[in-house]
């Protein structure tokens, strides 16, 4: 294994700025933030105006998908945090596995999702639909918002699938190793960002009983 | 080689101690859930919402390794919620004062 320099003098010489790279990622998470915190409180406010109606239109919702979604996705951020650990020792095979788990439990999260969006629409609920124009207009606004969150948030899973994916092939060809993990680490921000975002989702959408 | 990292490495999380973090935020979930089925009036929203925060300190420190970064990285992250939490509460004076 090689033996650092102090670390003023490896970074020099290899230009790598590893802590520079992290607090660039967690500068675009932040962008990130403020897109979907817009969306909380446009969420905040129009539920604010009709809680009863929120509540009425979240009976649509099964908490028995959105639990196991939940858990998929915990899950999936823990594999994505452990190939980490792994790739610091060394252990490539076991990364690579663990990261396997990371998109096989996303690509369970979107087939969950496929089947709730799609039950949802065979009931007519959709925006536009004849039963959608029938509702109050606070279940019209909750499902509008249900489609425009859980959807931005679905094509930040399927995202994150294609940036692990990337992830994936670096492992394999040894871009990405023991001394060089730092793409790794941003890959996995990114992800564990889409399941903080899922964890707030859930309960404002699923658990308004 | 773990004795000569480079001095921007965080620290190595074990398996362990994110087995337990996951353990702790399925069962945050759990709790979640339950509590959402009692009628607790005004606090279901505050309960969901304190829940929710806990999980995301947990995701945020350990499985992103928050806690064991440089210290800008924390008031960074603080900044950014500060940013988002003034959005909140100016919209909700105009809001309520409408």
């Amino acid at each position: 294994m090689t033996t650092y320099a102090p670390a003023a003098d490896a970074a020099a010489h290899h230009h790598r700025d590893d802590l520079g790279s992290r607090m660039g990622m967690w500068l675009f998470l932040f962008t990130e933030l403020i897109l979907f915190g817009g969306m909380f409180l446009v969420y905040a406010v129009y539920r604010f105006g009709h809680p009863e109606q929120f509540h009425l239109a979240a009976m649509e919702l099964n908490t028995f998908v959105g639990t196991v979604n939940t858990i998929i996705l915990l899950t999936s951020s823990l594999t994505a945090a452990m190939s980490i650990t792994a790739i610091r020792e060394g252990r490539k095979g076991f990364a690579i596995g663990l990261l396997s788990m990371t998109v096989v439990l996303a690509l369970a999260f979107m087939v969950n999702k496929y089947f709730e969006w799609g039950h949802k629409i065979e009931l007519g609920i959709y925006p536009k639909s004849p039963e959608m124009l029938a509702k109050t207009p606070g279940e019209i606004l909750y499902f509008g918002l249900y489609y425009t969150m859980t959807g931005l948030h679905a094509l930040h899973v399927v995202i994150g699938v294609v940036v692990l994916l990337f992830m994936f092939r670096m492992i394999a060809r040894d871009v990405i190793n023991a001394q060089s993990y730092v793409r790794l680490e941003a890959g996995a921000l990114y992800w564990h960002l889409v399941d903080i975002i899922w964890i707030f989702l859930f309960p404002l959408f699923y658990l308004l009983h | 080689m773990a004795d000569h990292h480079h001095s921007s490495d965080t620290h190595i999380v074990g398996y362990g101690q994110y087995l337990l973090i996951w353990f702790g935020l399925i069962a945050l979930t759990g709790i979640t859930v339950a509590v959402a089925g009692i009628d607790l009036g005004r606090w279901v929203i505050i309960t969901a919402l304190a829940i929710a925060s806990i999980k995301t300190l947990l995701v945020l420190n350990i499985f992103m390794h928050l806690k064991f970064e440089d210290r800008t990285f924390r008031i960074f992250v603080a900044v950014a919620v500060l940013t988002l939490t003034i959005f909140i509460v100016l919209t909700f004076f105009d809001y309520a004062f409408h």
